[in-house]
């Protein structure tokens, strides 16, 4: 409960100075002042600048908002399409319907998610967008999935029965009957999803196949501050830092929700 | 088991076929035409047909993904574009490097999560057990390149003990190349190791609670007996489970460490493919990652259901 709390907070945090980047930053990020360059850490800096004499946390506040957006949008991609096709495997549990999918879902399993992100994204052109497509296709069977099979225990129980009896068809008992209850299981997968959406767009920006420039983004500041680690670590440090403390309080925040949600581990612990 | 493995060999087949045509399609689309793009802006138009008409991209798709397909079946995966060399001979040439820090990171990690995993097991609940629960889901959220950065700035730069990056090769010895490997492999290894252990915990206090254990107990074994015993040795199959995965991670992961640290493995080699419009390159070793991956989770159900026959009822 604790660590819920704290995840929760950490999480929150960057979400608000995402948000609050759209109206405000400290400093203006599209200026370059060469004068003040790898500054370190100051009143008037307190994150310090970059090698172009940019103020860092402005620069982070930016930054999130690109990975933030990234995440969910993918988390968001996984949600849309995955839901559905699993409660549809469910429903039909058995059919060809439900064989199509669980292949589908195996195969996409199957390749190192990765490679296959840095092969779309070089093929349409390194951008947010397929970095957010390249992310979002490896969520969908993760989704697809965990719905499938909650929904398929939920199947077997009474009140679906009841429901059953009452006349009502299998789509309509699926959105309304089964997705409510397996909506708690979903988000506790779609915050750890965030998490690794977050780790995923840093690791492609940071190869140059995520957001590109003039965008910020975290992956990026990290690789534009590699060749500079030795003259100016808080450059490396302070981004590396806000991935670190956004996956860690989405986890926690993840970790906390299955707890609380489900009594039963609650009670294990 | 003979029918589970069957079954299983058929999706692995078809996993293949499936793979190589979305492989084959996205690869299609990149844009620019490689002929032209390998002779300069400046070609006369007959030499870049006389090219394409050289590399095959004048004929039709269905018959270039067969030829690449089976080619591949065949050990033949084409021959690179921009290096003129054998795209085999090439993934052979950078496979001495990235197949070996994969194993590094691999032995690293599970070198050190398997006994931190049984000790914060055994002591559940008390402050070794808090400290590496902590220690672990830190772990989990530090991206591996940023880890590698700061351990380049620790180790190589403010220390000397390791070069800040680059590759000797083996020729020069195996002490230098282990060295030179040994930050990308820590760096690597420890997500993964944070996963390990992670995983390592919980099984074997799923395991403690058994009945056996009390059996076990009951007959006299001391506490130490029982855990390595009885405990960890049934605790390892889903560890072991883990392991096998993780080795896909390993390559992904490996292909953005060997950019950190400058190392020529096959992601240096797929970056610099796909900057030139070295399709076949690109494709190939691509395939390759995708087939390693596929046929490794194939070989962990295997043993897997070999170990616990439950498992072949599907």
């Amino acid at each position: 409960m604790r660590n819920m709390v704290i995840g929760g907070l950490l999480a929150g945090l960057f979400v608000v100075l995402a948000l609050l980047s759209l109206i405000w930053t400290p400093y203006a990020i599209d200026g370059v002042d060469i004068g003040n360059k790898m500054l370190l850490p100051s009143l008037a800096n307190p994150l310090g600048t970059d090698h172009y004499g940019r103020d860092i946390l402005s620069m982070i506040m930016v930054g999130a908002r690109t990975s933030i957006a990234v995440a969910v949008v993918a988390v968001g991609i996984g949600v849309v399409l995955g839901i559905p096709l699993g409660l549809i495997a469910a429903a039909q549990s058995g059919s060809w319907l439900d064989e199509i999918v669980m292949r589908g879902n195996d195969l996409i399993f199957a390749f190192p998610s990765l490679v296959i992100a840095i092969l779309i994204t070089a093929v349409f052109g390194p951008s947010a967008l397929n970095a957010i497509i390249a992310i979002g296709i490896f969520n969908i069977p993760v989704f697809a999935r965990l719905s499938r099979g909650a929904a398929l225990s939920l199947w077997s129980r009474d009140f679906i029965l009841a429901a059953r009896v009452a006349g009502k068809g299998r789509g309509r008992i699926s959105f309304e009957h089964i997705l409510p209850n397996i909506a708690s299981l979903m988000i506790v997968q779609g915050t750890i999803q965030f998490s690794l959406g977050i780790l995923a767009e840093a690791g492609l920006s940071y190869v140059g196949l995520g957001a590109q420039p003039p965008i910020p983004s975290w992956g990026r500041m990290l690789a534009d501050t590699q060749t500079m680690v030795a003259l100016a670590p808080h450059m490396a440090i302070f981004p590396g830092m806000a991935i670190i403390l956004t996956v860690l309080g989405l986890n926690l925040l993840g970790d906390g929700l299955r707890d609380w949600l489900d009594p039963k581990v609650r009670v294990a612990r | 088991m003979l029918t589970f493995v069957a079954g299983r060999l058929l999706s692995l087949i078809a996993s293949l076929a499936v793979a190589s045509l979305v492989i084959f399609a996205l690869v299609e689309v990149i844009p620019g035409d490689p002929a032209a793009f390998m002779l300069g802006l400046n070609a006369d138009p007959a030499a870049i047909d006389a090219l394409r008409t050289e590399m095959g991209l004048d004929q039709p798709k269905v018959v270039r993904y067969f030829s690449w397909a089976g080619g591949m079946l065949t050990g033949d995966f084409g021959t690179s574009l921009t290096y003129k060399t054998p795209v085999a001979q090439m993934v052979a040439d950078r496979l001495w490097v990235s197949l070996p820090l994969a194993i590094y990171a691999l032995i690293l990690s599970t070198v050190i999560a398997i006994p931190v995993g049984v000790l914060a097991a055994a002591r559940r609940g008390r402050a070794a057990d808090i400290g590496v629960m902590g220690v672990t889901q830190l772990g989990v959220a530090v991206p591996n390149f940023w880890f590698a950065m700061i351990l380049v700035f620790v180790f190589a730069i403010q220390l000397g003990w390791f070069s800040a990056g680059g590759f000797p090769g083996w020729q020069g010895g195996v002490w230098p190349a282990v060295k030179a490997l040994t930050l990308p492999a820590i760096s690597l290894a420890l997500p993964q190791a944070a996963i390990l252990a992670r995983v390592m915990r919980s099984s074997l206090i799923d395991m403690l609670g058994e009945d056996f254990i009390r059996t076990a107990r009951a007959k006299g074994l001391t506490q130490r007996q029982v855990l390595w015993r009885h405990g960890f040795r049934n605790a390892l199959i889903p560890v072991l489970t883990i392991l096998g995965l993780q080795f896909a991670f390993l390559i992904a992961g490996g292909i953005i460490i060997e950019q950190v640290f400058y190392i020529p493995g096959i992601g240096r080699l797929i970056f610099q493919a796909i900057s030139s419009r070295d399709l076949i390159t690109v494709e190939s070793v691509v395939m390759l990652l995708v087939f390693a991956v596929i046929v490794v989770n194939f070989a962990v159900d295997v043993a897997y259901a070999a170990v616990d026959p439950r498992l072949r009822r599907r």
